[in-house]
């Protein structure tokens, strides 16, 4: 895992972090799967009882407790040393009113906030204007983990539309036009405001081009609507631009929006790390997972300074196939799997997700989202029988 | 009539909100207003029995695509006469205008064709696109989207409608510096608007024979704003009984869109301003590009059909450039005046060309002028 290169690229990332350092807050959070990083900085490493790290396992709503259900029984099987916290937040309406909503999300936030670390499914929100806030949104700007991270790549075996996707979607997670800031003015005149502060965008571009070095990319990309808000926008994009002579070992460019998700559908190819605003992310993010066999299969990871929580890339509830045993748990694992990584357990890692990228290769285990007509339950199982064999 | 819709123009919302009650009233007649058809053609013939259309030819390629439409035009003998009139931009009171000889054409024919603009650099304006919507009130941006048979994109089939709140949302130009490194945008969302171009959706859906309309939309993060939009949609949908009226979430949209679009393609969505520009350029990115879509921007005093693509200098009088885009747009345009039996056939020549493959331009692969298409469709007339 630990190739000369990254080797390279961490230390080129030491030192392009250097000049940047005058900026307040300045701290490269940036390796997700460089042990080497995480080893140096004791600001993720929380702390070890018993020989196991404690983790907060959040199952979220829909699909949620199923996929949970198989990480659980797939670390376990690995011997993996950790212990979960879990806690059963959830954010549809008709929970049981035993469950007091408010107070399993307090729960969860002071959980995160201990152990530092947290796997996470996805919450639901309601839409109506009655209904609480998003818990997804309140979360990250509770805990303040303002990076979130998409990881787009085909997986081999997994015919898609699209071949040779290796994008990376860095999205900024705390500000923008999720700020919930709204009014009415008038009768039937809403107001709704997009916040972008120097400071946040700061943050998201340094956190990008780290991230690019760290993980050996080449390019930054930051996806924007300067042309139109001149003021929002620009301040984004002129920050990036700033920022961007610090690393001269990169390719620095943006794009429009509505082209890049153009760009995304027709020559995704053309992609390596992009980073954007907060619904930029969110729109982008979806036509990418699209192009690789959807939110089943597209890790992800949300960073701050002090917290770090791994949840799927694309984030979609699924209560539609909810307790019929479809559900694909690819992607959480596989943000479990970054997830060890991020604690330095490489090897459970690797032998975890080549197990299911085996599984996927061969083709004969799939769950209906990805072509074939297994539960969740058959897939977990062949990935456990080939993990079983590889040892 | 005219001073109470430049009151809905983004520029002046300042006023809208110093007068409250002024904007309440405002919002009654409107919706009376709109009782029947939205965005109703009112053009007239001439003596000769022909529409007259202003034609913008625009930058670079725009003259030679305007050719091309233009001889399809008179091949087919649509009862059209073309007025073309210059946009060139001018500075009036320190704000981005177009000379009054062009205004006035268009509100005369109340119908206008326009080719690619470029928007000069650096000189302060404002881009003309935005100037011609503003002047115009044009508040509906349609975006069909149809797979050209010929042009293989990793997507077959394709054909989508969209449209999209063209005047306010996140582009309502509404921006301020609170202290330094912090911006404020202002996305704005009203009734009046909403209800507009819901209306003309649903109509639209109804003209073009689709029986199902959905809204996309993010009510759960913008509760007030987008929740408006919905709330909108979900009360006027019931003025329209015979059509199926359903909500999607954007993220929803976005995925599903670009794993398969064939579910698409019996709806027509409807959103506003910034995911209708992101989704719409997306649906084109399905079907093979800017040159292959038309796009009509649609108000109630006239509309406009334009290329979206670029005005392409580089190939610009080297009779190279592909006129499809222009074209179609065309084609949209002879509907909305009601000539739709012109633009059919228009139409099946102009798709079997591309069909066939024989004779195509450079950016699709082939090999052929902008005439030798252009005469290629006419033999098929």
């Amino acid at each position: 895992m630990l190739s000369r290169n990254t080797r390279v690229a961490s230390r080129l990332l030491r030192a392009a972090a250097q000049p940047a350092n005058r900026i307040n807050g300045a701290r490269t959070f940036a390796s997700v799967s460089d042990p080497a990083q995480t080893l140096q900085s004791d600001i993720f490493k929380p702390t070890k009882y018993g020989g196991k790290y404690t983790v907060t396992l959040i199952p979220g709503d829909g699909i949620g407790a199923e996929v949970a259900e198989s990480v659980k029984t797939i670390f376990k099987a690995d011997n993996v040393p950790i212990t979960w916290e879990q806690i059963d937040v959830t954010g549809l309406d008709d929970a049981t009113a035993t469950i007091r909503t408010e107070d399993t999300f307090a729960e969860a936030v002071a959980s995160l906030r201990r152990n530092k670390l947290g796997l996470k499914g996805i919450l639901h929100t309601p839409i109506s204007r009655s209904g609480h806030s998003s818990f997804n949104v309140a979360l990250r700007q509770e805990l303040d983990i303002y990076a979130s991270i998409s990881l787009v790549k085909n997986i081999p075996g997994l015919q898609t539309r699209h071949k040779d996707v290796d994008l990376c979607i860095i999205r900024e997670n705390t500000e923008g036009e999720y700020s919930g800031l709204e009014h009415q003015s008038v009768p039937g005149v809403v107001e709704s405001l997009k916040i972008i502060t120097r400071a946040k965008s700061e943050r998201i571009a340094k956190f990008a081009f780290s991230f690019a070095l760290a993980n050996n990319r080449k390019k930054v990309t930051c996806i924007h609507k300067a042309n139109i808000m001149k003021l929002a926008d620009g301040l984004f994009r002129g920050t990036f631009n700033r920022l961007a002579k610090d690393f001269p070992q990169l390719e620095a460019n943006d794009m429009i929006v509505d082209n890049a998700s153009m760009q995304c559908v027709s020559r995704p190819q053309q992609f390596d790390v992009m980073v954007m605003p907060n619904l930029y992310g969110g729109i982008l993010s979806n036509i990418a997972a699209a192009l690789v066999g959807g939110p089943g299969v597209v890790p992800g990871c949300n960073m701050g300074r002090d917290v770090a929580v791994f949840e799927p890339g694309c984030r979609h509830v699924g209560l539609d196939i909810k307790g019929k045993d479809q559900a694909n748990p690819t992607a959480l694992l596989l943000s479990g799997t970054m997830l060890l990584r991020h604690l330095g357990l490489d090897e459970h890692a690797n032998r975890i997700s080549n197990a299911v990228y085996d599984v996927i290769a061969q083709g004969k285990v799939r769950t209906p989202d990805m072509g074939g007509n297994s539960t969740n339950h058959e897939f977990t199982r062949a990935i456990l029988d080939s993990m079983e064999k590889a040892l | 009539m005219l001073a109470l819709r430049s009151i809905a123009a983004p520029a002046q919302r300042q006023f809208c909100r110093a007068a409250p009650r002024a904007a309440v009233t405002l919002s009654f007649q409107n919706s009376r207003r709109y009782s029947d058809q939205v965005a109703k053609f009112t053009g007239t013939k001439d003596s000769n029995g022909n529409y007259t259309v202003s034609l913008i030819e625009g930058d670079g390629i725009g003259p030679e695509i305007a050719v091309a439409v233009k001889d399809i035009f008179a091949a087919a003998k649509t009862p059209i006469t073309w007025e073309p009139i210059n946009v060139d931009p001018i500075l009036k009171d320190g704000k981005t205008a177009i000379p009054d000889a062009a205004i006035e054409s268009i509100k005369r024919n109340k119908i206008a064709l326009k080719g690619p603009l470029a928007t000069p650099i650096g000189k302060g304006h404002v881009s003309l696109n935005l100037t011609l919507r503003r002047t115009f009130n044009l508040f509906a941006n349609l975006r069909p989207c149809r797979s050209v048979a010929g042009y293989k994109t990793p997507y077959d089939n394709v054909d989508t409608v969209l449209i999209r709140e063209n005047t306010e949302g996140e582009y309502s130009g509404i921006e301020h510096v609170v202290v330094d490194g912090v911006v404020q945008s202002i996305k704005l969302i009203t009734r009046e608007a909403s209800e507009r171009v819901l209306r003309y959706a649903f109509q639209h859906a109804q003209s073009i024979g689709r029986k199902k309309v959905r809204v996309v939309h993010k009510a759960t993060i913008m509760k007030m704003s987008d929740g408006l939009f919905l709330s909108v949609a979900r009360n006027l949908a019931k003025e329209f009984p015979d059509i199926e009226f359903d909500a999607e979430l954007l993220d929803n949209t976005c995925l599903k869109m670009t794993t398969d679009p064939l579910p698409y393609n019996d709806k027509v969505l409807v959103m506003p301003n910034l995911y209708g520009d992101i989704l719409s350029d997306m649906c084109a990115g399905l079907i093979g590009g800017l040159g292959l879509t038309p796009s009509g921007n649609i108000g109630d005093e006239c509309s406009i059909f334009e290329a979206v693509h670029g005005s392409a200098p580089d190939i610009a009088g080297k009779g190279l450039a592909n006129p499809t885009a222009l074209l179609l747009s065309s084609m949209m345009m002879l509907r909305h005046m009601g000539l739709g039996d012109y633009a059919d056939r228009i139409e099946k020549a102009a798709f079997a060309t591309l069909a066939e493959g024989k004779v195509l331009t450079g950016d699709l692969g082939g090999k052929s002028s902008t005439s030798q298409f252009t005469s290629a469709i006419i033999e098929k007339l």
